[in-house]
C-alpha cells in the first residue's frame, strides 16, 4: 500500500509499505477515505518527539471504510464507513471506565504518561497513521463510530482531531457565564476553542496570534477579537490594559510546545531540543489570567521539563486544567452542534493534498504558506 | 477595575450574544458538557466486551517502560528495534524510568542515529532519500513562499532560516567527520 512515511527531521517522503494485518482479535482494518495533518504532526515533523522512528507512517485523524476485522468485533462490519477518534484505546482499564480514553493504560508499552495514538511515534505506543491507503485500527469495538448519513466527509474528519480537542479546552476552562475568555493559537484548535467558549456562556472571547490570516479567521469564524502579538511589544500587559487590568478569567494554550513570541525558549525548544517545549503560550496564559482564573492546556508538550512559570501560577493561585481530549467522549454532543450548524468544522479546511504530495503538504502547513489553516490528505489513486 | 469590588461590565448583554452569535449559551449548562464531571465511572459506555482484553501475541520481545507492571496488552509492531539506534534505545527504556532525563535524551540521541542508519539502508536499498523532494521545498514556490512572509509581521520568519541548517546539519557534520577519518587512515597508511 502507499503510506507517508518519516525519514528524518523536516523530511517525509510516500513509500510502498506492506500492509497492516489483524494483529489482535478487535482489530479492524480499515481503507483510508480522507486524512488530515494535525498541529500535533509538526512536532513529529520537526523532530521534537523522543523515539520517533525513521519509516513511521503520521497520522491520526482519518475515516475511511472498514476493510476487514478480527474475529471477536461485534459492532462493525466489513463495509462500515467510520470516522476514528485519534486516541487507541481499550475501553475497559481504570481510566477508560472513568471516560479519561486517552489516558488508556492497555496500549502503550512505552510511556505509562501517554496513552496511545495512531501514528504519532513510539512514545505513545508504535502505532502506524493513516495518512496512508490502509491502517490498523486496534479495539475496533471500543474507539471507531460510523458516520452519520447527513454527515459530510470533511466535517467528519475534523470531529476526529482537531475540532473535538478544541471544544475539550473550552470546557477545561470551566467557563460560567460572561466569562472573558482568551485563545493563545488560532490555528484548528484554536480556533475550535473560541467558537466553543461561546457555546459555554462567554461573555467575551479574545484569540492571540502572529499570523494576520488566521487571526482573520478568528473574526470571521469565531466573532473574536483578536490581537496580533507581534505587533506588541509585551502580550500581557496588552491584554491585561483590554481586560480593566483584571486579567482574563479564562486562559486557553492551543499553541503548544513549538510557540513563537520568545526566540529563545522557541530556538532551545523547537531547534536545539533541550527542553520539552517552548512554553510561550502557556507562560502568558499564566500570566494574563487573572487571580483564581483557570488555564486550560490543550497544546501539546514533549515529555522533558519546560520553563514554566510554575511560581506565577502558584502566587496567583490559578487551576490549570488539561489532558489530550478524549474524543469519542465528546461525539454526542458535538454531532448536534454540527447538526445546528453552531460548529462548522470544514469552514475551517483550506488545503487539500494527494497522498502522493505528502512532502509539499506537509511544508505548506509547518511554514505556514498560502494562508494554510488545515491541510486534508486524500489518498487513493495517484 | 481589580481596585475595587465590581466585576468590569461586558461590552454585550447575553440577549445580544444570543442574537450575534449562533448557539450561543447551549452549552452553559454544565450537564450538557459532556466532558464534566472529569471522571464518570460507567465501564459499560465503552463498547468493551471484556473485563481485560485478550493479549496480542509477543512476536518478538517488544520494550517497554520500567513504569509498567507488565507488558499492556495491545500495542504497535511497527518498526521494531534494529541497529546501533535499537541498542541506544533499549538502553533507554531498560535502565531509565520517563522520570528521568536520561531517557528521553538517549531516546533522542537513538532518533539522530536512526536517521543517518536509515539513510545508508536506504541507499543501499536503491531507494535513496532526496532532500529536495523529501522536504517539499518546491511548495515554496507552488504555493507563495515569498508572498505569504513579504511584509506580514511573522514573528516566525526570524528562526525559519534555521530549518535548512537542521536539515543539512547533519549531513554536513557527517561529511566532515569522514574526510577527517579518511585523511587520518591515508596518514597512517602512508607511515606504514
Ligand atoms: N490535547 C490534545 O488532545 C491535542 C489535540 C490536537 C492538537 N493538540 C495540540 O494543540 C496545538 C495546536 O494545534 P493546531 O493543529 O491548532 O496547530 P497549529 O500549528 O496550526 O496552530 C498553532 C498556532 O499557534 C500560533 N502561535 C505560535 N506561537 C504563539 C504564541 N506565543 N501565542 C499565540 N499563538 C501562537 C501559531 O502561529 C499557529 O497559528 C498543538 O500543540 C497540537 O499538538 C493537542
Ligand atoms: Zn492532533
Ligand atoms: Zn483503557
Amino acid at each position: 500500500m502507499r503510506a507517508m512515511v518519516y525519514r528524518g527531521p523536516y523530511r517525509v517522503r510516500v513509500e510502498e509499505k506492506p500492509p497492516p494485518r489483524i494483529e489482535h482479535p478487535n482489530d479492524a482494518i480499515v481503507r483510508v477515505e480522507l486524512a488530515a495533518i494535525c498541529g500535533s504532526d509538526l512536532h513529529l515533523y520537526h523532530g521534537l518527539m523522543p523515539d520517533t522512528r525513521v519509516g513511521t507512517t503520521f497520522g491520526h485523524e482519518f475515516i475511511g471504510v472498514v476493510e476487514q476485522v478480527g474475529p471477536s468485533v461485534e459492532r462493525v462490519q466489513v463495509g462500515d464507513r467510520v470516522m476514528v477518534p485519534f486516541n487507541v484505546y481499550c475501553g475497559s482499564c481504570y481510566y477508560c471506565a472513568r471516560g479519561l480514553y486517552a489516558n488508556c493504560h492497555n496500549v502503550n508499552p512505552n510511556a505509562t504518561a501517554v496513552g496511545g495514538i495512531y501514528g504519532y511515534s513510539h512514545t505513545c505506543g508504535g502505532y502506524d497513521g493513516g495518512q496512508a491507503e490502509l491502517v490498523r485500527v486496534p479495539f475496533a469495538d471500543v474507539g471507531p463510530a460510523p458516520i452519520p448519513d447527513w454527515m459530510d466527509a470533511e466535517d467528519a474528519v475534523l470531529l476526529t482531531d482537531a475540532v473535538a480537542t478544541g471544544y475539550f479546552g473550552a470546557q477545561l476552562g470551566d467557563i460560567v457565564e460572561g466569562d472573558v475568555v482568551v485563545v493563545f493559537g488560532a490555528g484548528p484548535v484554536g480556533l475550535a476553542a473560541a467558537q466553543s467558549a461561546w457555546l459555554m456562556g462567554a461573555g467575551r472571547v479574545i484569540v492571540v496570534d502572529h499570523l494576520e490570516y488566521r487571526l482573520a479567521k478568528a473574526r470571521e469564524l469565531a466573532h473574536a477579537e483578536t490581537y496580533n502579538f507581534a505587533e506588541h511589544r509585551d502580550v500581557v500587559v496588552l491584554l491585561k490594559r483590554v481586560t480593566d487590568h483584571l486579567g482574563a478569567d479564562v486562559a486557553i494554550d492551543a499553541v503548544g510546545a513549538e510557540a513563537d513570541g520568545s526566540l529563545l525558549q522557541h530556538v532551545t525548544a523547537a531547534k536545539l531540543k533541550l527542553q520539552g517545549g517552548s512554553p510561550v503560550a502557556l507562560n502568558w496564559a499564566i500570566d494574563s489570567v487573572r487571580k483564581g482564573g483557570t488555564v486550560s492546556v490543550v497544546g501539546a508538550y514533549g515529555p522533558i521539563f519546560s520553563a514554566v512559570k510554575f511560581g506565577d501560577a502558584v502566587n496567583k493561585g490559578l487551576t490549570l486544567r488539561m489532558n489530550q481530549c478524549h474524543v469519542k467522549r465528546q461525539w454526542p454532543r458535538l454531532f448536534e452542534h454540527v447538526r445546528n450548524g453552531y460548529l462548522r468544522p470544514r469552514d475551517i479546511v483550506t488545503h487539500r493534498f494527494p497522498l502522493e504530495d505528502i512532502a509539499e503538504a506537509y511544508h505548506v502547513f509547518s511554514a505556514k504558506l498560502d494562508g494554510c489553516i488545515k491541510p486534508l490528505v486524500v489518498p487513493g489513486p495517484a | 477595575m481589580p481596585y475595587t469590588s465590581d466585576k468590569p461590565p461586558l461590552p454585550e448583554t447575553p440577549e445580544q450574544l444570543r442574537v450575534r452569535i449562533p448557539g450561543w449559551g447551549v452549552d452553559l449548562d454544565p450537564a450538557d458538557r459532556p466532558a464534566v464531571p472529569r471522571e464518570r465511572f460507567d465501564p459499560g459506555a465503552t463498547g468493551a466486551h471484556w473485563e481485560f482484553p485478550e493479549r496480542q501475541p509477543e512476536e518478538r520481545p517488544r520494550e517497554r517502560s520500567i513504569e509498567h507492571g507488565t507488558l499492556p496488552p495491545v500495542f504497535g509492531t511497527t518498526l521494531p528495534l534494529r541497529g546501533v539506534s535499537g541498542v541506544v534505545r533499549r538502553y533507554a527504556y531498560r535502565r531509565f524510568s520517563e522520570a528521568r532525563a536520561a531517557h528521553w535524551l538517549l531516546l533522542m540521541a537513538g532518533d539522530r542515529i536512526d536517521v543517518v542508519e536509515s539513510r545508508v539502508l536506504a541507499a543501499v536499498r536503491g531507494r535513496p532519500d532526496d532532500p529536495v523532494a523529501e522536504t517539499g521545498v518546491r511548495s515554496e514556490v507552488s504555493h507563495h513562499g515569498w508572498s505569504s512572509r513579504a511584509g506580514a509581521g511573522r514573528a516566525d520568519v526570524v528562526h525559519q532560516p534555521m530549518d535548512p541548517v537542521i536539515v543539512a546539519g547533519p549531513w554536513v557534520l557527517g561529511g566532515l567527520a569522514a574526510v577527517v577519518v579518511a585523511r587520518r587512515l591515508a596518514r597512517r597508511a602512508r607511515r606504514r
